[in-house]
C-alpha cells in the first residue's frame, strides 16, 4: 500500500464520520465543542457515547489492520504536558473549535470563520514546533 | 437510535483517526516542523476529509431538517473576531508544543498511556479555565 493511502483513507473515515453526525443527529462533529459538552451541557448522552466509540474505534482500528501503537512519548517533562493539554482546551472554547469542528466540518460548509481559525491555529502550530526544535532546540 | 448512531459515527471517526496516522505525535509534528524535516503526509487527512465533507455537506444542510432529530444545531455566529484568533492562536500553540488536537488526545487513551490522560484532564481544565475568565460567548447547542 502507498504510504499516502493510510492517511488519504483515515481522512475520508473522518470524513464519513462528520457527515454521517450532521445527516442524522443534525450536529457539527466538533470534538472539542463534543468533550465540553459531555460534561456541562444538558444533553450529554449522545456526546459520551461518541467519545467511547471515539476510544473503541481507534482501538479496532490497530486490532484490526495490526498498525503499530504509537509510542508514548517517555522524556517530555510534566509541566510541558500539562501546559500544551491546558492550551489546547483553552484555545478551542475560547475559538469555539478544533481542527474537526473548524477543520473538516466548517471548511466542509464554506464557513470563512473556520477558515481563518484554521489557518491561525495551523499557522501558531507550525511557528511553536519552529521555535522549539530549531530556536531553542533541545531545552524542551 | 440516536444513541446507536452517535457510538458508530464516533467509532468510524477514532478508526480513521488511528489509521490516518494523528494519534501519533511523531507524525503530527513532523507534521508541523515545515522549516525543518517537513513529513507532508498528514495533509492527506485533511484532503481526505474534504473530499467527503465538501461533496456531501452542503448538500445535507439543504434539507429542512437532520434523519433523526427536530432541527439542525449549526453555528449561528458568523464574526471573525478578536476571540476566534486568540482561541486558534492559543490553541495552536498547545498542538505544536505536544502534537495532540483534542480528537487524537481522546482517542489515544485506548493506548493507555498516562501522559494521555494526563494531557486530556489539563485540556478539561482549560476548557473550564476559558468559562471562569470569562472568555468565551457562544453557549452549548442543548
Amino acid at each position: 500500500m502507498e504510504p499516502f493511502l493510510y492517511p488519504v483513507t483515515g481522512g475520508a473515515l473522518i470524513g464519513i464520520a462528520s457527515v454521517l453526525l450532521l445527516a442524522t443527529l443534525g450536529r457539527i462533529a466538533g470534538i472539542s465543542g463534543i468533550v465540553w459538552g459531555a460534561i456541562a451541557s444538558a444533553d450529554r448522552r449522545w456526546r459520551w457515547l461518541f467519545l467511547i466509540g471515539l476510544v473503541a474505534g481507534t482501538a479496532l482500528m490497530h486490532i484490526a489492520t495490526g498498525i503499530t501503537i504509537p509510542a508514548e512519548p517517555s522524556d517530555a517533562p510534566l509541566l510541558l504536558i500539562i501546559a500544551a493539554g491546558a492550551l489546547v482546551g483553552l484555545g478551542t472554547r475560547i475559538g469555539n473549535g478544533c481542527t474537526s469542528g473548524h477543520g473538516v466540518c466548517g471548511l466542509g460548509r464554506l464557513s470563512v470563520r473556520s477558515l481563518v481559525a484554521t489557518s491561525v491555529f495551523t499557522t501558531t502550530g507550525v511557528v511553536t514546533v519552529a521555535l522549539v526544535r530549531h530556536l531553542f532546540g533541545g531545552i524542551l | 437510535m440516536k444513541a446507536w448512531l452517535a457510538l458508530l459515527t464516533g467509532l468510524v471517526f477514532g478508526a480513521g483517526l488511528a489509521l490516518s496516522g494523528m494519534t501519533n505525535t511523531v507524525k503530527v509534528l513532523g507534521f508541523l516542523d515545515v522549516f525543518g524535516t517537513w513529513d507532508p503526509d498528514l495533509a492527506f487527512v485533511m484532503g481526505g476529509a474534504l473530499l467527503v465533507s465538501l461533496s456531501a455537506t452542503p448538500w445535507i444542510t439543504r434539507w429542512v431538517r437532520p434523519l433523526l432529530a427536530d432541527a439542525f444545531s449549526l453555528p449561528a455566529t458568523q464574526s471573525i473576531d478578536r476571540r476566534l484568533i486568540t482561541g486558534g492562536a492559543l490553541f495552536g500553540v498547545g498542538w505544536g508544543l505536544w502534537g495532540y488536537c483534542p480528537g487524537p488526545a481522546v482517542a489515544s487513551l485506548a493506548y493507555g498511556y498516562q501522559s494521555t490522560l494526563i494531557f486530556c484532564v489539563a485540556m478539561v481544565l482549560g476548557m473550564w479555565l476559558a468559562g471562569k475568565l470569562h472568555l468565551i460567548t457562544s453557549r452549548l447547542n442543548d
